[in-house]
């Protein structure tokens, strides 16, 4: 009885009216957040991973790093660890492309996919309700991350709307790599190789960036590169919303560091763009094509 | 709208394809088949390993565009109104297709949700299936627990969520235990007897031999022979008779007394002697020659075709090893 009048309904309902898709995408990111309580390790990505940076970084290499303008001393540590949770912050947003890839290469060899592609749904449902749930994973990181970045003595001193305004950013950043992510996790066999492929890209570009130092000391082509990076406008921007920098400090002279807020907003619609339409083409040809 | 939109739901036909052919670099998974399926038939696609049975399935479904050829199902065209044939079908894919690492119960009630039911319709619809396949208790408990036969079950239930008026089994029993496939074969049995159209395809003849009407025999892409299983028995797979040696009858006389009838060179096996059979004027000759060499009725038997002799004089090859996963 009960499929008979749904079959009914259905009929009436247009796959692809807005209001459909939207049901659909609710539908997967509960299906997507279910995992969690049944594999609460894969948040460890997103949680245990960028604490580890920081007491790395904030403590272990820290303690050799001074950050341009400062003399070795208590003081220049805390405001090195301060200058730190920018990068990490970001390093953290960035690194969702992997993990969101492995979450789809996961669900490809699943073979539920086939399941979805064979059910009168929209295209892009299944592959919005992946990114909103990998974003909602990688809000809860940014909080873990905030709280440990607030223990450590960091703080966002530029007001209220502009701490509000970095969160945004990470969030927007966070989504751009996550529709990278989906992309590239439907490109490859296995979460091995998205995870190889993952990291050659991203911990070059995260490490040859501001994140964790200043660039003002890397050699020649290093420095060009670290200042063109993506990857350091983002950290730069969020520096300044927060007010993580000390006053004066200088900054490089490369227009995406001279404006951060605008560049990181130019590239997260570029990554989120290329990445989106990539994914859907992808995902619309099929595994086999 | 157009035209056909309409005559989706009125035409006789539930599966119509014209000259299918799909290549995966040199393989040619599928080198043009054709089929054609009445509305409301349970119809057989029998083939080895490799045949293209799951690449057929996938194209019909919507999973797999066809490099070339025309796919029609529910009257509606797989690669131009692909969503048209989504809202009627229900696939049950050779490999599980559910998600592992939610409950049984969980996944019932997210493919309502995509169907567009509201949440406690959805779960109502859930328990019902669950209820119906034996997966109360399991329900309840990640997919990733559960035995080949459950994950089947559950497949199973998932493709019936709303009842689809076209149903694909792509090798429903493939993989499983002897009690995995007898519980499968009887949830397939309450299935078939609904009056849904059904493809069912298979490695196993005897599967075929139970639940199809009509079975389509492919190998190598193609299709090499279709008809009831009776018909394709009495056409290709030869009866045989089978002379049990000794008593008066020597082997010289009995070789001497069939070679002269039969249609092809008589067989030694243990101590028989196995002829193949055409038609019943030969085999009436064939018995009186016997019976002039010396033997006696119960040492004659006619063996008719089994659906291995089938399958075997149709692709060379012997029967798939049991539980041979693809
Ligand atoms: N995605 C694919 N990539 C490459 N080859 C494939 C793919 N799918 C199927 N094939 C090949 O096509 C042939 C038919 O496969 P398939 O349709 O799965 O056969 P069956 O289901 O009858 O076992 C096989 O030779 C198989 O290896
Ligand atoms: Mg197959």
């Amino acid at each position: 009885m009960t499929s008979v009048a749904v079959a009914d309904s259905l009929s009436t309902r247009r796959t692809g009216s807005l209001a459909k898709t939207m049901d659909e995408v609710r539908a997967l990111v509960w299906r997507n957040l279910s995992h969690i309580p049944r594999m609460p390790e894969r948040l460890a990505d997103v949680t245990v991973m960028p604490v580890m940076f920081v007491i790395l970084f904030g403590y272990v290499f820290g303690s050799a790093i001074v950050i341009p303008g400062m003399e070795m001393s208590p003081e220049s540590s805390a405001a090195y660890r301060e200058f730190l949770i920018g990068g990490i912050f970001v390093q953290s947003v960035v690194f969702m492309c992997i993990t969101t890839a492995v979450g789809v290469v996961n669900d490809m060899k699943e073979g539920v996919i086939d399941r979805f592609r064979s059910l009168p749904i929209s295209r892009v449902s299944v592959l919005l309700g992946r990114a909103i749930a990998s974003l909602v994973e990688g809000s809860l990181g940014i909080f873990v991350m905030a709280i440990c970045g607030l223990i450590v003595g960091w703080g966002a001193h530029n007001g209220f709307g502009n701490a509000v305004a970095a969160f945004a950013l990470l969030a927007g950043i966070a989504f751009a790599m996550i529709c990278i992510g989906i992309f590239v996790g439907q490109l490859v066999k296995n979460p091995m190789s998205a995870q190889a492929i993952g990291f050659t890209l991203i911990f070059p570009l995260t490490f040859a960036s501001n994140a964790f130092v200043p660039t003002d000391n890397m050699p020649g082509p290093l420095k060009v590169f670290s200042e063109w990076n993506p990857v350091s406008a983002m950290v730069q921007a969020v520096r300044e919303l927060f007010g993580n920098l000390p006053p004066g400090t200088p900054v490089p002279d490369a227009w995406p560091l001279q404006n951060p807020v605008l560049a990181t907003v130019i590239w997260i619609v570029v990554f989120a763009v290329i990445g989106m339409t990539l994914a859907v083409r992808k995902y619309a040809r099929g595994r086999d094509q | 709208m157009r035209a056909n939109s309409h005559s989706g739901s009125g035409s006789e036909l539930a599966v119509e394809a014209i000259d299918l052919r799909r290549s995966f670099g040199e393989t040619k998974a599928a080198d043009g088949i054709s089929l054609t399926i009445p509305r409301g038939m349970v119809f057989g696609l029998l083939g080895p390993n490799g045949a293209g049975k799951t690449t057929t399935v996938r194209i019909l479904t919507t999973l797999l565009r066809p490099d070339s050829g025309v796919a029609r199902v529910a009257g509606f065209d797989v690669t131009e109104e692909p969503d048209e044939v989504r809202r009627r079908i229900g696939l049950v894919g050779q490999y599980a297709s559910v998600d592992e690492i939610i409950s049984g119960r969980q996944n019932l009630i997210l493919i309502g949700r995509l169907y567009g039911m509201t949440s406690s319709q959805a779960k109502r619809r859930a328990d019902e299936l669950l209820e119906r396949f034996d997966l109360l208790e399991p329900g309840k408990k990640a997919v990733k627990t559960y035995s080949g036969g459950m994950r089947r079950r559950l497949d199973l239930a998932a493709s019936l969520v709303v009842s689809p008026s076209i149903l694909f089994l792509d090798e429903p029993t493939t993989g499983l235990d002897p009690n995995g496939r007898a519980a499968t074969w009887d949830v397939i049995s309450t299935m078939t007897k609904g009056g849904t159209t059904v493809l069912l395809t298979t490695q196993y003849l005897e599967e075929a031999d139970r639940f199809a009407e009509k079975i389509a025999v492919i190998d190598h892409g193609r299709v090499v022979a279709e008809g009831s299983p009776a018909e394709l028995k009495a056409r290709l797979g030869r009866s045989t008779l089978v002379v049990h040696l000794g008593g008066g009858l020597t082997e010289g006389a009995a070789t001497a007394a069939v070679t002269r009838f039969a249609a092809s060179a008589p067989q030694r096996r243990g101590d028989e002697l196995v002829v193949s059979i055409d038609d019943l004027a030969g085999t009436a000759e064939l018995i009186k020659a016997l019976g002039a060499a010396g033997a006696t009725l119960d040492q004659i038997h006619i063996a008719k075709a089994s659906m291995d002799d089938v399958f075997f004089e149709l692709t060379g090859r012997d029967r798939m090893p049991e539980g041979k996963a693809a």
